[in-house]
């Protein structure tokens, strides 16, 4: 009897390529004849375009082209917005062209383009395109650009505001005249960049005989990019071919159509010649998008008991200077209803204010609304603990959803498909030591000794989504995935997928699905993904919907397969087709197993086709599209333990416990790679990340120099276990893992650091917490301790 | 020059285009190369664009990320730092001469069965990271391991199991060659 291959540790079949240098990033395309571009970009953050003189330009050696916004207007449509959230108004969306027309909106927004016969003529001559701006006053802060009088952006978008979205479950006024305590907080969720270690690139072939182009492009969904780069240059969608080959990293950044891929593609139908862009790190810090950069405003009203009765949150979202591909949905939808959290919160509101700013365009960044949310709903949950001085896991013990209320309908709307929140948290708790941890922070307090313990007790969405639910939300297609299962005649399989991995596995994990499903061996199975003419129209991977939808139309398909195969088998074995038992690759009638076919057999006679019963075609193919029937919502808790450096600021990570509930996994080796990895992007959120534009709109941390990525010696070490609470939703069980660890670590981080002060009357610290910021707040504190005693 | 921006300026002058060439020999994975190349190039643009070796990537401007990591005469140096005019007369390792005969190296076959890559675009550099590490230090601490690839990033792993696979490599070489003198 064959093994269950789901469940299992198998080794990742990409990392041959990846450890030998044999990869293929975008970056490692070259063509014959192949031309490179630059863009030339606004060094002002706000300012009119007066004129561009490409002339000098020109005259570089090696120069085929340099091209203006305005060259450009009348060939390339706009850069389309994907995600219109309803709002009353309805959205305003600016205009956003790949190469700024008139006027120039962020430091890096492009303005010219140059194509060139090499990368260095295509520097110089963009060193030589000389552009005369006018500067305009700028604004980057979001509650700066809502005020009366604010630098505007746009003619027609009055404060800079492009939405107000609201979001009302329950019975928020009486939940507060009811409080007996009321928490409120002013939350900064600051402005991140995603830094893929691969940066964006694109090459684009056009074949004017078959007046095909094809698009190699860093892409995590390579269909959207085909469907928006052929409205944007007029190239019917099936001649485009987008191929996302291996793509180094997105994190949500490269989700996003943002024009780019448009120009390289339009420009290669103008030269005939394949053209070549590679973003270098400070070009991608300027202009990829940048993640969450929320201030929140937040009132949480709860009984002396520790119960919660109500949540009101007001957002001002920064959006930057132009709506991205989803940029609307993120700090709305992704973000509103999750605020929740593990919780009964019998009421909630939410208010977001979009705003747009002289700023690098922000949309989702791992986690995307929902590290947001669940950052708010953790911090306030310990602030009240703290405000009641209860033990910040008591509250959360009391006011979690028990595991036999599930399905569970929270406030915002939401079904819960399955939990069991005390089980994770008391399975962490013991993990960690949490009651001796506590003592042992007495005895340290006493010493003078600043150590900290911070809970987070995290839900996400994902699996997005029902498409029904997804449309109603604004986004502009169903979410949806798909697969193509193709048994050859030799028997062998390929998989074909509408998602698109770039480091999470699935080459790996989804032949393990096939391979279990179609009872075949592991290495017959051969995934594909990435290349539009070879894959089915699919969504992509972000938002953790890999496994749970795109990995679920695979199921659908290889149960298709089957179900044909048992029609042949019965015609094969003279039975009829409700006699036939189909077992770990066998069909046989029922009673007599050792006369068997196997699936091989099967998919040899579906290709030598004279034996088929009536009515069944040839061949051994199906093609599956999966519409879930509803969200997944994965959970866990991470406890954090820090020591802070009384004298220097400095927090030392000792410990870090999760325990992640995704239900039934496919390959855990790689469940615990998402999860290591999310947390390390978690906690740097939290200790170290942070970009900042000065007042004129100036990105300082325009490099790795600046922008202070972890690095070996700041990541601790991890010590992770799950509990498994299966899925209804989805037919294995399974929900996503992809962004748990980004969601849950940052508030257990913060948890932790402002728990080793608290004694101090330290009550909040916004991020990132760097020794200097924590070493002034010890300071103020206790100096406000000697002023009061 | 007349420049708005300091890292265009930068960019300019590292990979400008303006003087005659000069010839480079050099010996990459064991095989001898002669090229002209103009005296401004980078070994790393030398090594991906010249010699078709794209294995080793590029990740940064500021040479802080790693990923452009090779060993030059026996160091490891950031590839990115250095032009290919310096590397004349010398020996270059890079990822894709690091199996022999087919057989994987004991550090790649390591981040493999440690699931110590995820998209693996900074693979590369961590594993010629290693091997010039582990030369110098055989048997490492856990600690030292982190130090000794603390100028490499990966944003996908964590590091964990990259530093579980450094160590079960370091085991594994030492299993394999138990005197090991500098190598
Ligand atoms: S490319 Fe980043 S250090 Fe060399
Ligand atoms: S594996 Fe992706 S950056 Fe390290």
């Amino acid at each position: 009897m064959a093994a269950s291959l789901c469940g299992s540790r198998v080794k990742r079949r990409e990392d041959p390529r990846f450890i030998t240098g044999t990869g293929n990033y975008v970056a490692d395309v070259t063509l014959p004849g192949m031309v490179y571009v630059k863009f030339v970009r606004s060094p002002y953050a706000h300012a009119l375009i007066k004129s561009v003189d490409t002339s000098a330009a020109r005259e570089v050696k090696g120069v085929l082209g340099v091209y203006t916004g305005a060259d450009l207007k009348s060939k390339l449509g706009p850069v389309p917005c994907a995600w219109l959230v309803p709002t009353e108004p309805p959205i305003k969306v600016p205009e956003y062209r790949a190469v700024a027309v008139d006027k120039v909106r962020y430091v890096g927004d492009p303005v010219a383009v140059v194509v060139a016969e090499s990368q260095g003529a295509a520097e110089e001559a963009a060193e030589r395109v000389s552009v005369v701006y006018e500067p305009l006053p700028v604004v980057v802060d979001q509650e700066e650009a809502v005020k009366d009088g604010a630098p505007r952006l746009y003619d027609g978008i009055d404060r800079n505001t492009s939405f107000v979205w609201r979001l009302k479950g329950g019975d928020v006024e009486s939940a507060f005249r009811q409080a007996e305590v009321v928490v409120k907080q002013r939350l900064v969720n600051q402005r991140l960049q995603p830094t893929a270690m691969e940066t964006r690139a694109a090459v684009a072939e056009y074949d004017s005989a078959r007046s095909e182009a094809t698009l190699w492009i860093t892409s995590q969904n390579p269909h959207i990019h085909r469907l928006l780069v052929s409205a944007m240059t007029g190239i019917p969608e099936q001649k485009l071919r987008v191929i996302a080959p291996d793509v180094g990293g997105g994190f949500g950044s490269k989700i996003q159509v943002y024009g780019f891929e448009a120009v390289v593609t339009l420009l290669s139908k103008e030269l005939r010649r394949p053209v070549k862009w590679v973003e270098t790190r400070s070009e991608n810090y300027l202009s990829t998008i940048h993640g969450r950069a929320h201030v929140d405003y937040v009132e949480l009203a709860a009984k002396r008991d520790g119960t919660i009765l109500g949540l009101r949150v007001k957002t001002y979202a920064n959006l930057g200077a132009y709506l991205t591909t989803a940029a609307p949905g993120v700090p709305t939808i992704l973000f509103g209803i999750m605020l929740s959290g593990a919780y009964r919160i019998p009421a909630i509101e939410c208010e977001v204010h979009g705003v747009l700013t002289n700023t690098a365009p922000v949309d989702a960044y791992r986690g995307a609304g929902r590290p947001e949310a669940t950052y708010i709903v953790e911090r306030m949950v310990d602030m009240l603990a703290h405000e009641l001085g209860m033990d910040p896991v008591d509250v959360r013990l009391k006011n979690f959803i028990p595991k036999d209320k599930f399905p569970y309908t929270v406030a915002t709307g939401l079904l819960y498909d399955s939990g069991n929140y005390e089980e994770t948290l008391k399975k962490a708790m013991s993990l960690v030591g949490y009651h001796s941890l506590r003592e042992e922070q007495r005895r340290l307090r006493e010493q003078g000794r600043l150590m900290g313990i911070g809970v987070s007790t995290y839900v996400e969405v994902c699996g997005l989504g029902p498409s029904k639910v997804v449309r109603s939300t604004g986004f502009g297609l169903g979410l949806w995935d798909s697969a193509v299962v193709r048994v050859h005649p030799s028997g062998k399989v390929s998989v074909y997928t509408g998602a698109h991995p770039h480091g999470q596995g699935e080459e790996t994990s989804f032949a393990q699905i096939a391979a279990d499903e179609l009872g075949v061996p592991f290495e017959d199975v051969e995934v594909v993904h990435g290349d539009t003419a070879m894959t089915p129209f699919g969504m992509g991977t972000y938002g953790s919907r890999t496994l749970p939808v795109a990995g679920m139309a695979i199921v659908g398909a290889c149960r298709k397969v089957v179900e044909k195969a048992k029609k042949i088998a019965a015609g094969l074995l003279e039975a009829r087709e409700e006699d036939v038992v189909w077992e770990h690759g066998k069909f046989y009638v029922r009673g007599a197993p050792a006369k068997y076919k196997t699936i091989q057999e099967v998919a040899l006679a579906s290709y030598t086709a004279e034996n088929l019963p009536p009515g069944v075609e040839p061949g051994l193919e199906v093609t599956h599209f999966y519409d879930p029937t509803g969200f997944v919502f994965p959970f866990g808790a991470h406890i954090c333990v820090v020591e802070v450096d009384r004298e220097t600021g400095e927090v030392k990570i000792q410990k870090y416990v999760a325990v992640d509930d995704c239900g039934n996994q496919i390959n855990p080796m790689l469940v615990e790679g998402q999860v290591h990895g999310g947390i390390t992007q978690g906690l740097a959120q939290a200790l170290y990340e942070e970009a900042v534009y000065d007042s004129q709109g100036n990105l300082l941390t325009q490099s790795l120099n600046d922008y202070a990525l972890p690095t070996a010696l700041e990541a601790p070490t991890y010590t992770t276990d799950y509990t498994v609470t299966p899925s209804p939703v989805t037919p294995l069980g399974v929900k996503g893992v992809g962004e748990t660890g980004t969601i849950a670590a940052t508030p257990a981080v913060v948890n932790a650091v402002v728990d080793a002060l608290a004694h101090l009357g330290i009550k909040h610290l916004d991020m990132p917490l760097k020794p200097e910021k924590i070493w002034k707040a010890i300071r103020r504190a206790e100096s406000e301790q000697t002023t009061t005693s | 020059m007349q420049s708005d921006n300091f890292n265009f300026e930068c960019e300019y002058w590292v990979r400008g285009s303006m003087s005659s060439t000069r010839t480079v020999r050099v010996r990459v994975n064991g095989v001898e190369y002669t090229k002209e190349v103009e005296p401004r190039l980078l070994l790393v643009d030398f090594i991906r664009d010249h010699l078709g070796l794209t294995g080793t990537h590029i990740g940064c401007d500021t040479s802080n990320c790693g990923a452009c990591t090779v060993i030059m005469n026996g160091r490891s140096v950031k590839s990115c730092t250095k032009f290919a005019v310096e590397a004349d007369g010398g020996e270059i390792l890079t990822i894709e001469g690091l199996a022999s005969d087919g057989n994987l190296h004991p550090i790649q076959k390591a981040f493999w069965e440690n699931h110590a890559l995820q998209c693996g675009y900074c693979t590369p550099g961590f594993i010629m990271q290693a091997y010039w590490f582990l030369k110098q230090n055989p048997a490492p601490t856990e600690e030292e391991i982190r130090a000794g690839l603390s100028g490499n990033l990966c944003r996908c792993t964590g590091y964990q199991n990259i530093i579980k696979a450094v160590k079960a490599a370091s085991e594994e070489l030492r299993a394999k060659a138990p005197t090991i003198n500098g190598g």
